[in-house]
């Protein structure tokens, strides 16, 4: 045989973000840029010296934690589309924590931590018991609950952590994220400890799924629900506790943006697409841990290697954004590509 | 040459295993061509070839004396080859007219005219005596009336070689009967038939000749004319096949399961099981006789904690069962062998080996403080496997990959091997071939022999009456009687079943 599953698997995002990057070039060189050195800047954007690969590394952070919330449901047949609201609620709680109290670090960096683990959880748990219960579809409810999110957020930040201001305080550092160590050695990025946390919980996903009892129930449940009930296993609380994972996976991802990037929340006209991006990284990943490392590391240099191109390269913002956006639509649509290569398959032996 | 379907020297391969080595297939204009072989000898294979879901390794096909490249369905439909496939392909919520027109919907200025269709679908289904409402939706009707539907779908695309997998495995016998009247009244009108069924008699009754596979090698095609089942089924096995089961007297112990007054609903609301009262003891085996929709399957997922029960009254030996979950009462002692494998008995994303302990995975050896233990689950696995001729490449592969038949093998051996006090078998055999059967039913007696009890649940009369040593004729929500094997006959049976309770028990 000429590809194996396995190939296929291993080629098909491969191939997608090729044609994503083809096509941008194609683009670019229709409005009369150069591709080359276009692509040049994104490269020296995101690894031209320490300061763009810590800002890289930074930006792959929280993208690992949503693409494995997305990923993490997808894995349960559950689609979280919820994950950017996950991300609101698990920030504000992180940065609550951060500037409510000082405590030693060995308490209040864990805690604040998991206060954005909890605070996601909750907000995945909402539509899960929903869907448990009463079978009211997932997407449907997480969409409605990331303008909640957004909104409830935005009132906390005016009212209720400030009086009137569009912003908290910042976090104590004993809140923080935030490392001179790695800030130093990358020419004071801002970069911080949160990427141990991401590849930790990449690890702990793997784990959980894959060599857990928990893990065969979740997946058993989101295969065939009526197989799983027949085996004796509770459907509604696997539903529930995979969002309820999902949803603290999303909310890590936020305390990412809390307590390390920014070290306090502002007012928010609009979502961060930390959670939408999340579904694209878990895609582009085949919705596996190490996948979703990968293409999370793929995600955050595109979006900070991006931001040097107009200024090296001349490439207008808009026209990057366009070459993000095609790169997105060839690993979504990914499936067209595992057809071809099906077709190809059967013709040739 | 008056052949409408050449397959020749065709070969097909799957990772790991050789489906189809070289098999020749010729069907006759006009005939009803047997396909036969073992559980997984790859006659939906061969089928799927034909009908352009697979492409094969090497090999030609011809369809009326021209070479043809079946690249996919489409062209199949083209060339006149319609597929009636084991498991329905419908949109429940449509109607019968708009599932048959589906994909080739006939335009009246660009929009659907479904009137027209109806028309059609009415005079086809008068045509072919198939008796089909086109207005009904697919939800509203029985499983019998979905393969009409399926049948008519085929037609109306205009196939003239109808190709029918394992379609009387999911029928009752009333609807086999009628089906072998649509299948005559086919080719009567010239259409030309590929049936596969694992059932000889039917074979015998309404096919002309029949081709014989064994594990992916063409065996031959025969005359069923010159042949007769035993020589049938030799010829699959390869192996002489023993029809009736040897077994002793039952020894009936102490009661193990006793159902009082039980009154179960279906999810309509609609009371199924009405005030039921049944017992069954270790050591024997009862058989529920039954048509279809009596409230069987509530009665079953009743026992086995899948559906709450009104009133009354389940226990195992004298430990409560009703409406405990499905965990506790697998925990009692009791395997359930499911009616719809598909539905209940595999999670068919995973692999066959870690579907050897859906029920179990949670506890010793095969998991420990929740981490699961793979190597003790696959060497399990590897043993069921092995003991119940599961044929597949290995343990890791994906149960959808496995044959229906060797599907059910494995469901089996799970249930089997956690030596249950209790086994509810409900249509053990469906979809299983002549040796398995044989395998299977030896396997049910061991384990009554063993001092087990079986609530044994099947439309297959023979089977009843084979296996059972009582006979409890289920009709409209209850036991209407109950009857010895030895001292009724099918007939009698038949009439019990149909609420006839002029028929005497026992025959006197
Ligand atoms: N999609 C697939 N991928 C891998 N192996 C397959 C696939 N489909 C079938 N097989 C294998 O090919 C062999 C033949 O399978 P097939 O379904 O044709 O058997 P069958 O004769 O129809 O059996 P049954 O009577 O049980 O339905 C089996 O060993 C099966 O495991
Ligand atoms: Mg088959």
């Amino acid at each position: 045989m000429l590809f194996s599953n396995r190939m296929i698997n291993i080629l098909i995002p491969i191939i997608s973000v090729l044609l994503g990057l083809l096509s941008g070039a194609i683009i670019m060189f229709f409005f009369g840029y150069n591709p080359v050195e276009g692509y040049a800047a994104l490269w020296n954007g995101a690894f031209g010296d320490s300061y763009f690969f810590g800002e890289t590394i930074r930006q792959v952070t929280p993208y690992i934690l949503s693409g494995l919330a997305v990923a993490f449901a997808l894995r349960t047949g559950l689609l979280n589309i919820g994950v950017e609201g996950q991300v609101f609620v698990g920030w504000l709680a992180s940065v609550w924590v951060g500037i409510s109290f000082e405590l030693p670090m060995v308490i209040h960096l864990p805690l604040a931590v998991l206060a954005a683990a909890l605070a996601g959880a909750f907000w995945g748990f909402i539509p899960g018991i929903l869907k448990a219960k009463l079978g009211v579809h997932e997407v449907i409810v997480t969409i409605m609950m990331n303008y909640i999110a957004l909104y409830i957020s935005n009132e906390m930040v005016r009212s209720v952590l400030t009086d009137g201001a569009d912003r908290t305080p910042e976090i104590f550092p004993t809140a923080s994220l935030a490392s001179e160590w790695l800030a130093s050695m990358t020419f004071y990025s801002r970069l911080h400890y949160g990427i141990l946390i991401a590849l930790f919980m990449a690890a702990v996903m793997w784990f959980v799924l894959n060599k857990t009892t928990t893990g065969f129930e979740l997946r058993s449940v989101g295969f065939n629900q009526n197989a799983s009930k027949y085996a004796g296993m509770n459907v509604s609380k696997n539903i529930v506790l995979a969002m309820v994972i999902s949803g603290a996976f999303a909310g890590l991802a936020g305390a990412m943006e809390g307590l390390g990037t920014f070290g306090y929340m502002n007012v928010k006209s609009g979502f961060t697409n930390i959670g939408f991006d999340g579904i694209a990284v878990a895609l582009l990943g085949a919705n596996t841990a190490l996948g979703v490392v990968l293409a999370a590391f793929l995600f955050g240099t595109l979006k900070i290697g991006a931001l040097n191109m107009p200024t090296e390269a001349g490439v207008p913002t808009e026209l990057v954004e366009i070459v993000i956006a095609l790169i997105i639509f060839f690993v979504a649509s990914s499936y067209i590509i595992r057809w071809v290569f099906l077709r190809f398959k059967k013709e040739g032996k | 040459m008056d052949y409408v379907i050449e397959m020749l020297n065709i070969r097909k391969e799957f990772p790991g295993i050789v489906a189809n080595d070289n098999i020749n297939l010729q069907v006759k204009k006009g005939e009803i061509h047997a396909l036969l072989g073992e559980n997984g000898a790859g006659k939906s294979t061969l089928m799927n070839v034909l009908f352009g879901l697979y492409q094969p390794e090497k090999g030609e096909i011809r369809v009326r004396g021209e070479k043809a490249n079946i690249t996919d369905p489409n062209v199949a439909n083209g060339l006149g080859i319609g597929m009636v496939h084991q498991h329905f392909m419908l949109v429940d919520t449509f109607t019968v007219t708009e599932n048959i027109v589906l994909g080739s919907e006939p335009k009246k200025m660009g929009r659907v005219n479904l009137k027209k269709a109806e028309q059609e679908v009415q005079e086809l289904s008068e045509r072919y005596g198939l008796n089909v409402d086109p207005r009904a939706k697919i939800r509203d009707i029985s499983v019998g009336m979905q393969q009409r539907v399926e049948i008519l779908k085929t037609l109306y695309r205009g196939a003239e070689i109808l190709i029918f997998d394992e379609p009387t495995a999911v029928l009752t016998p009333q609807e086999i009967k009628e089906l072998i009247q649509i299948m005559k009244s086919l080719v009567s009108e010239g259409k030309s038939i590929i049936l596969i069924t694992h059932k000889l008699k039917e074979i015998m009754e309404v096919c002309d000749r029949c081709t014989v596979i064994r594990k992916g090698q063409g065996i031959g095609t025969v005359d069923v004319a010159e042949t007769n089942p035993t020589d049938l089924a030799s010829l699959m096995v390869g192996r002489e096949v023993s029809f009736s089961t040897e077994k002793k007297p039952a020894e009936p112990q102490e009661t193990y399961l006793s159902i009082k007054d039980l009154r179960v609903k279906d999810v309509r609301g609609v009371e199924m099981v009405k005030g039921l009262n049944l017992d069954v003891k270790a050591g024997e085996i009862v058989g529920i006789a039954g048509v279809d929709g009596n409230g069987q399957s509530e009665l079953i997922e009743a026992i086995t904690g899948l559906r709450k029960t009104e009133s009354g009254e389940i226990k195992l030996h004298d430990k409560a069962l009703t409406n405990l979950t499905p965990r506790k009462v697998t925990q009692s002692g009791i395997s359930h062998i499911p009616q719809d494998r598909h539905k209940f008995g595999l999670v068919l994303d995973f692999p066959i080996g870690e579907n050897m302990v859906l029920q179990s995975y949670y506890d010793k050896p095969f998991s420990k403080n929740g981490v699961m233990n793979f190597k003790n689950i696959y060497k399990k696995a590897n043993e069921l496997i092995e003991e119940y001729d599961v044929r597949t490449p290995d343990a890791y592969t994906k149960a959808r990959a496995l044959s229906g038949g060797n599907q059910q093998k494995a469901i089996i051996g799970r249930e089997v091997d956690r030596s249950p006090d209790l086994i509810i078998a409900a249509q053990p055999t469906r979809g299983l071939d002549v040796g398995a059967i044989e395998f299977i039913h030896q396997r049910l007696i061991e384990e009554r022999d063993k001092g087990r009890a079986v609530l044994l649940l099947s439309f297959e009369l023979e089977e009843i009456m084979n296996l059972s040593d009582r006979i409890a004729v289920m009709f409209d929500g209850q036991i209407v009687s109950e009857v010895k094997p030895e001292e009724t006959n099918e007939q009698d049976l038949g009439l019990l079943m149909a609420g006839n309770t002029t028929v005497k028990a026992g025959g006197e």
